[in-house]
């Protein structure tokens, strides 16, 4: 049971600075998700929580009380790392009573039996307790790396790109595997990935992290719905929203330099009249039509089965849409394409920034 | 024109047979893609037809010719591999034109042949840098470029762009595909990664354990996988695969999930389908894509009630899990459209996007409805 503040945190490396007056809220009870590029200072907030590093200022609170001076293990948090740093020579079993059986602890092995049971309940690892971790898949040894820090009962899981490592398939599995082992315990979740699939099928909540500063945090959707600036919009979502620049003449969108034109359905204000704009369009409100208000070239087309990811080349400008998987197309084929005008999302060239948001 | 053709051909690593019975037929033109986790011999099997790898039996035909007991220079093929081995001290120019060196072209044939691969490749301006001044994409263009330069009777890939990162990856693959559209040359290409295989083949081979699993167009693939292991291997989210009883229920006929009360209502041609094919009681698996399974917010005729787990939200739409008996049962939905964990919605299977494997054999009943 915990809830983490993080107020106005700065951390520098040399002349580097790695985090810049970065503020966090993480509700008890809460899986957040710190989602960035590498060198973005996700690892660095999640070793700040954890104690392993001093900010150079601000303040880290847990349940309210200024942690400074607490070292990584007055803290009570877990690590789960992309390394699964498992004792080899152990078995499964003796991993997990690890943990619980230094002598300060002093817990009866009854309990440590019963505690060790039913984690390996929980993450379906009972037939593998017996045997020595060196002989375990990379799925089993993280699924044994996250058993280690559950059976502690900590006060708040930090987790480090756990998945990262592990093939599609299984980082899959466990992604649905790792929520349901959260909502179940109903412990905060402090979750570190680059990938924002994960962030966004896991998180309750998510902070995106740009050089060392929080770009934009909510729900999923509506990091998804209403992205900040062109960063988020291009680094959220997958195939990627599609940034194309123009300007609004008349009520409609002109694409430039291509020059084609598509309605627009949003207000247009003084600000967003007659200035340079990036249009915002995620690929699933691009729509392929025999009537539709644009000709475009079929450049490439990504078969998923389920759909098909389409883009589009009109003059120099690329469009990606996401069309069902009936739909027949070929490379250079000649279509005709719209987009929903009310999904268009506007932001500054300049700043990114979507007018939303800044106004 | 060039056809390839294996038959019958089996190979072993010491005790480990790799290639097992494998028959291929590759049409002049054709881009086969072999796909498969790694160590199901699709490395293997692409090694065989290039003679970098001996086989222990059967024929490997070129054109009609068995070509098993030939060099690999002498067949006349041409492979670019994962990392891109281009000569370091060599400009890309001359790593282009190397293949050309030994044979007696004259120079400004070789100028000509490099300059015509440079610009499909679009590396014109690159041609003086040396391969230390290059980009991983730039790096493997070039080595493709070398693969071209002599205009091969094939061209083999292995993972050509595995090492490379998500976004170059995509631009890459769409430029493999567009140069075989315009090159027209017969392609085998081998990969793990199954959008790859999806987006760029006319035929898809899935190997398992040495085995050719199935050997069909990307849609027949994804539509009407052969086994389980195809059906679990291609597509994501993966398919449910659930144990599941059939019954006739008056003039149509239900599936039940394992541990659940009531049955999803399918046609009646069911039962006497699944009898055809021989599936039997309790070694039967349903199996269906998150997309072929139907959620609806109030109750409708057809619709079971279930209760909705995990969310997971992906932006364009939702992954639902859904509690089935003693099951889950993934759905895709609308963003949004099942508000949380907990709720109760109602759920259906649709029946032509259903499959029955057989558990014992892991083969599907073929049962389309």
């Amino acid at each position: 049971m915990a809830h983490i503040q993080l107020k106005n945190i700065t951390k520098k490396f040399g002349n580097h600075t790695a985090l810049a007056d970065l503020n966090l809220d993480i509700a008890d009870g809460e899986f957040f998700v710190l989602l960035g590029e590498t060198g973005a200072g996700k690892t660095t907030t999640l070793r700040l929580v954890a104690g392993l590093e001093k900010p150079t200022s601000g303040q880290v609170f847990i349940d309210g009380v200024d942690v400074a001076d607490w070292g990584a293990a007055e803290r009570d948090v877990a690590l789960v790392l992309q390394q699964y740093s498992l004792y080899p020579r152990y078995t499964v079993r003796e991993n997990l009573e690890f943990p619980l059986k230094p002598k300060i602890r002093r817990i009866p092995d009854a309990e440590i039996a019963e505690r060790v049971a039913r984690v390996a309940k929980t993450l379906r690892i009972e037939h593998l307790l017996d045997r020595k971790t060196d002989r375990l898949s990379g799925g089993e040894m993280q699924r044994v790396s996250i058993g280690r820090a559950i059976v502690r009962k900590p006060r708040v899981f930090l987790m480090d790109e756990p998945l990262s490592a592990l093939d599609a398939k299984l980082r899959e599995a466990l992604r649905t595997e790792l929520k349901n082992i959260q909502m179940n315990l109903g412990q905060t979740f402090l979750f570190v990935t680059h990938d924002q699939i994960e962030a966004m099928s896991m998180g309750d909540k998510v902070a995106v992290l740009n050089h060392g500063r929080i770009v934009q945090q909510g729900t999923p959707q509506e990091i998804y719905n209403n992205p900040r600036d062109t960063f988020v919009a291009s680094f959220v979502g997958s195939p990627p929203m599609n940034l194309i620049d123009g300007r609004l003449a008349g009520g409609r969108a002109v694409i430039q330099p291509t020059s084609f034109e598509l309605p627009y359905a949003g207000t247009v204000n003084g600000q967003a009249a007659d200035r340079a704009l990036t249009f915002g369009i995620r690929p699933e409100d691009v729509f392929l039509e025999s009537g539709a208000p644009v000709e475009a070239r079929v450049h490439d087309v990504e078969n998923h089965g389920v759909e098909k990811i389409v883009t589009l080349r009109v003059g120099d400008a690329m469009l990606r849409a996401t069309v069902p998987a009936r739909t027949q197309v070929a490379i250079e084929d000649a279509v005709r394409f719209g987009w929903n005008p009310e999904k268009v999302a506007l932001f500054d060239r300049g700043t990114g920034v979507s007018l939303r948001h800044s106004a | 024109m060039t056809q390839i053709e294996l038959r019958g051909v089996q190979k072993f690593f010491g005790p480990n047979q790799v290639m097992k019975d494998v028959n291929l037929k590759i049409s002049d033109n054709e881009f086969i893609v072999l796909l498969g986790p790694s160590g199901c011999g699709k490395t293997t099997t692409l090694r065989a037809i290039a003679g970098l790898e001996t086989i222990d039996e059967g024929d490997i035909l070129i054109d009609g010719k068995a070509v098993q007991h030939l060099k690999c220079s002498n067949r006349d093929i041409a492979m670019v591999f994962q990392s891109f081995s281009l000569y370091p001290h060599l400009t890309v120019f001359e790593n282009i034109a190397f293949p050309l060196r030994a044979t007696r072209m004259s120079k400004a044939d070789v100028d000509t042949a490099v300059g015509a691969v440079a610009k499909i490749l679009r590396i014109t301006d690159l041609l003086d840098k040396r391969p230390s001044a290059l980009s991983g994409g730039d790096m493997q263009r070039v080595a493709i470029g070398r693969a071209l330069v002599r205009q091969p009777k094939a061209m083999l890939m292995d993972e050509p762009i595995g090492a490379l990162d998500a976004k170059l990856r995509e631009d890459m693959r769409a430029e493999i595909k567009r140069l075989h559209l315009k090159q027209g040359s017969t392609t085998i290409y081998v990969t793990h990664d199954q959008i790859e295989a999806m987006s760029l083949a006319d035929r898809i081979v899935i190997m398992n354990d040495g085995l050719i699993q199935q050997d069909d167009t990307p849609e027949e693939v994804y539509a009407h996988p052969a086994n389980l292991f195809v059906a679990r291997f291609v597509g994501s989210p993966v398919m449910n695969i659930i144990d599941a009883s059939v019954a006739a229920n008056g003039s149509g006929a239900k599936v039940t999930v394992k541990g659940a009360a009531e049955g999803f209502a399918f046609p009646g041609e069911l039962t006497g389908r699944l009898d055809a094919a021989n599936g039997r009681a309790g070694q039967l698996a349903l199996g269906v894509r998150p997309e072929g399974v139907f959620v609806s917010r109030e109750k409708q005729d057809g619709y079971l009630p279930v209760e909705a787990h995990i969310i997971e939200p992906l932006g364009a739409y939702d992954i639902v899990d859904l509690k089935v008996g003693s099951e889950i049962l993934r759905a895709r939905t609308r963003s949004g459209f099942v508000p949380g964990p907990g709720e109760q919605v109602f759920a259906r299977v649709d029946p032509a996007q259903a499959h029955f494997f057989d558990t014992g054999s892991g083969n599907s009943l073929g049962v389309r409805l």
